[in-house]
C-alpha cells in the first residue's frame, strides 16, 4: 500500500488463477505465499498483542481459523442472495455473527485463557484479513475452494501467531508452552509490549531474507520485501 | 408601548426607586443571613455545645496510606474509635485505623493499615462532632486522569497494540497522518457516545448483551457512512480532504475497542467521553510521532531484508519503549 489513503482498506488484488486451484495449493498459499501476518501484513493488532505466550497465540489463532472458515463458507453459499451494492455491510454482519458465537464458545470452554485475550477475540470483527478474503475469494468461488481458502488463511494466521508466541516466550521467559528450555536469565524485554513490535520486525525481516536467498539463486531481481504494504 | 406612553414621569421615578429599595433590602437580608454562619458555626443557637463545633474543611487521601483532614477548630476526641473510614462501595467493612496525629493549623493525619488509592471513593464518619463526608477526587480530575491514561499510559497503539493496520498504513507522510488523526478523533468521540447510549438505554435494559459486537460494528459502519454522505453533500471541500480517511476508519480496531471497554466497565457518560477523547488523541499523537520518524527514515540506509515494514516495526518498538516511561505517571500524587 504505497499510496496508503488512496486505496480502499482491502489489500491489493491478489492474483486468482481462473481454473480453481486444488485444495492443497489453496492451503499452502495461505500458509506460505500469502501468509496473512508475514506476507500480507494484515491483522497485525492481535499478532502483537496476544503473542506473549504460545497458548494465547494458539487460542486466538483457533478463533480466527473458525471465524474465517465459517464466514467464507457462509458467504460462498449465500453470494447469490447478496446484492453487490450492500455486500460489505452484509459481510460485516456475517462476520459479527460468527465472532459472537465463537466468543461465547471460548468464554464457556476456556475461561482462564479467555480472560487474557477476550477483548481481542471480540475485535476479530474488525480484522481486515477476513473481510478481504470474503471479498476477493469466497464471493466468487463455489463452496469447496472457499472452504479450503479459508482453512489455508486461518492456518497461516494460526502458524504465524504460534511462531511469534514461541519466539517471544522463549526469549521473554525462557520457556515454550510453559516448559522451561533456555537456561539463564530471560530477556524480559520480549515479553513487554515493546518487545512484540521488535519480534515481529525481526521475524518479518528473517522471512524476507530467506525469500531473497531463495529467489537470489534464480534471478537477481530486487526483493519485493520493501513493497508489500499493510 | 403606546398604552404606557402617557405615564407620568413622576410615577415612573417612584416605581424605579421602589425597585431599587426592594433590591437593596434583598441584598441586605442575604448578607445578614449569610454573614453570621461562618462565625457561629451551627446555625441553630439551641444546641448544647457552647463553643462552635469544629467543622471539617477539607479531607484528602495522601499516598500511600494517609488521610489528611483540616478542621475549623481543634477536635476534642482524637482516639482511633472516633473515626471510621470505609470504601463507598463497601460501607460495612471499616479500614483499620492505626494512628491519629495532629499537625499545626487544626490538621489531623490519620494513618491506616492498608493502602489508600487517591482515585478511589471513600466515606469518612466521625463520632464526636457527628459528621459524615465523602472523600473523593474532583470529577474533572478523574476525567482528566482517564483521558491522560488513555492517551499516554495505556496508549492504544504502543501498549495495547490496537489499530496497527491503519497505524502502519497511514504513517508514511506527515500530512496524511495529521488528517487521519483529526478525522479519527472526531469519529471516535461520535461513535463511542452513540454506542454508549445504545448500550446503556437499549442493550442493558433488554438483556441483549450478546448483541454487543453486532450493534457496535453497526454503529461504526452507520456513523462512517452517514458522515461520508453528509460531508459530500454539504462540505465537498472537507470531504475531498478527509473523506478518504473516513473509509479507512472502519477497519481500525480502536474504534470498536473503546465502546467494548466502556461497556465492560459500565462507565458513565463522562467517563465514556473521556476515554473516547483520550484514545483518539493518543492515536493521533502516535500517528504524528511515527510519521515524523518515518519521513526521516526515507533517507536512512536500511539493510534490504529490513526495508519497508520490518524497520517500521522496530521503530514502533522503540516508541513503545519510550511510552513505557509514562507508566509511572500518577495525576494525584
Amino acid at each position: 500500500m504505497s499510496t496508503a489513503p488512496q486505496s480502499p482498506p482491502t489489500p491489493p488484488p491478489t492474483k486468482i488463477a481462473s481454473p480453481v486451484p486444488s485444495a492443497r495449493e489453496l492451503i499452502l498459499n495461505g500458509i506460505l505465499a500469502e501468509n496473512p501476518v508475514f506476507r500480507l501484513a494484515l491483522s497485525l493488532c492481535p499478532a502483537v498483542a496476544v503473542t506473549t505466550t504460545v497458548a494465547n497465540g494458539l487460542l486466538l489463532g483457533v478463533a480466527v481459523l473458525c471465524v474465517q472458515v465459517l464466514s467464507s463458507v457462509t458467504v460462498s453459499l449465500a453470494h447469490g442472495l447478496i446484492h453487490p451494492r450492500v455486500r460489505i455491510p452484509v459481510y460485516t454482519i456475517i462476520i459479527a455473527v460468527w465472532v459472537s458465537a465463537i466468543d461465547m464458545a471460548l468464554q464457556a470452554f476456556t475461561p482462564a485463557l479467555y480472560a487474557q485475550v477476550g477483548l481481542y477475540v471480540k475485535l476479530i470483527v474488525a480484522f481486515a484479513i477476513i473481510i478481504s478474503r470474503l471479498e476477493i475469494f469466497a464471493s466468487r468461488q463455489p463452496l469447496a475452494p472457499s472452504f479450503f481458502d479459508g482453512l489455508g488463511m486461518g492456518l497461516g494466521f494460526l502458524i504465524a501467531l504460534v511462531t511469534i508466541g514461541a519466539f517471544r516466550e522463549l526469549l521473554g521467559s525462557g520457556a515454550i508452552a510453559g516448559i522451561p528450555l533456555a537456561p539463564g536469565k530471560p530477556l524480559l524485554f520480549f515479553a513487554l509490549p515493546a518487545g512484540g513490535f521488535f519480534s515481529i520486525g525481526l521475524l518479518m525481516a528473517f522471512f524476507n531474507w530467506v525469500e531473497r536467498r531463495a529467489q537470489g539463486a534464480r534471478a537477481k531481481a530486487p526483493s519485493p520485501s520493501g513493497g508489500h504494504g499493510v | 408601548m403606546s398604552r404606557r406612553g402617557p405615564r407620568a414621569p413622576g410615577r415612573e421615578g417612584a416605581s424605579r426607586a421602589a425597585t431599587w429599595l426592594l433590591g437593596l433590602g434583598l441584598v441586605a437580608a442575604w448578607l445578614l443571613s449569610a454573614a453570621p454562619v461562618p462565625a457561629a458555626g451551627p446555625s441553630s443557637p439551641a444546641t448544647p455545645v457552647p463553643a462552635a463545633a469544629p467543622r471539617l474543611l477539607s479531607a484528602r487521601v495522601h499516598a500511600p496510606n494517609e488521610l489528611r483532614l483540616r478542621f475549623s477548630a481543634p477536635l476534642a476526641r482524637l482516639d482511633p474509635e472516633n473515626f471510621r473510614l470505609t470504601l463507598a462501595l463497601e460501607p460495612d467493612i471499616p479500614i483499620p485505623l492505626q494512628d491519629v496525629r495532629t499537625a499545626p493549623g487544626n490538621r489531623l493525619i490519620l494513618t491506616f493499615g492498608q493502602r489508600l488509592q487517591p482515585a478511589d471513593h471513600y466515606r469518612l464518619e466521625v463520632v464526636a462532632p457527628p459528621l459524615r463526608r465523602d472523600v473523593k477526587p474532583a470529577t474533572w480530575a478523574l476525567l482528566l486522569t482517564v483521558m491522560l491514561a488513555a492517551a499516554l499510559i495505556n496508549n492504544f497503539v504502543f501498549t495495547r497494540y490496537l489499530g496497527l493496520c491503519i497505524f502502519f498504513g497511514v504513517s508514511k507522510r506527515r500530512d496524511t497522518a495529521i488528517g487521519m488523526g483529526i478525522t479519527f478523533t472526531l469519529v471516535m468521540i461520535f461513535t463511542a457516545m452513540l454506542s454508549w447510549a445504545l448500550d446503556t438505554f437499549v442493550l442493558r435494559p433488554l438483556h441483549l448483551g450478546f448483541l454487543q459486537i453486532l450493534v457496535f460494528i453497526g454503529v461504526v459502519a452507520f456513523v462512517v457512512q452517514f458522515l461520508d454522505t453528509m460531508l459530500r453533500k454539504t462540505h465537498p471541500g472537507l470531504h475531498r480532504r478527509f473523506g478518504i480517511y473516513l473509509v479507512l476508519i472502519t477497519t481500525n480496531c480502536i474504534i470498536l475497542a473503546v465502546p467494548l471497554l466502556n461497556a465492560q466497565s459500565s462507565s458513565g457518560p463522562l467517563d465514556a467521553l473521556a476515554l473516547a477523547a483520550g484514545s483518539g488523541v493518543g492515536f493521533a499523537f502516535a500517528l504524528f510521532l511515527m510519521s515524523c520518524a518515518r519521513e526521516r527514515m526515507e533517507y536512512a540506509r536500511v539493510p534490504q531484508p529490513f526495508q519497508g515494514l520490518p524497520i517500521a516495526f522496530a521503530l514502533a518498538g522503540l516508541f513503545a519503549l519510550a511510552f513505557m516511561g509514562f507508566s509511572g505517571l500518577d495525576f494525584f500524587r
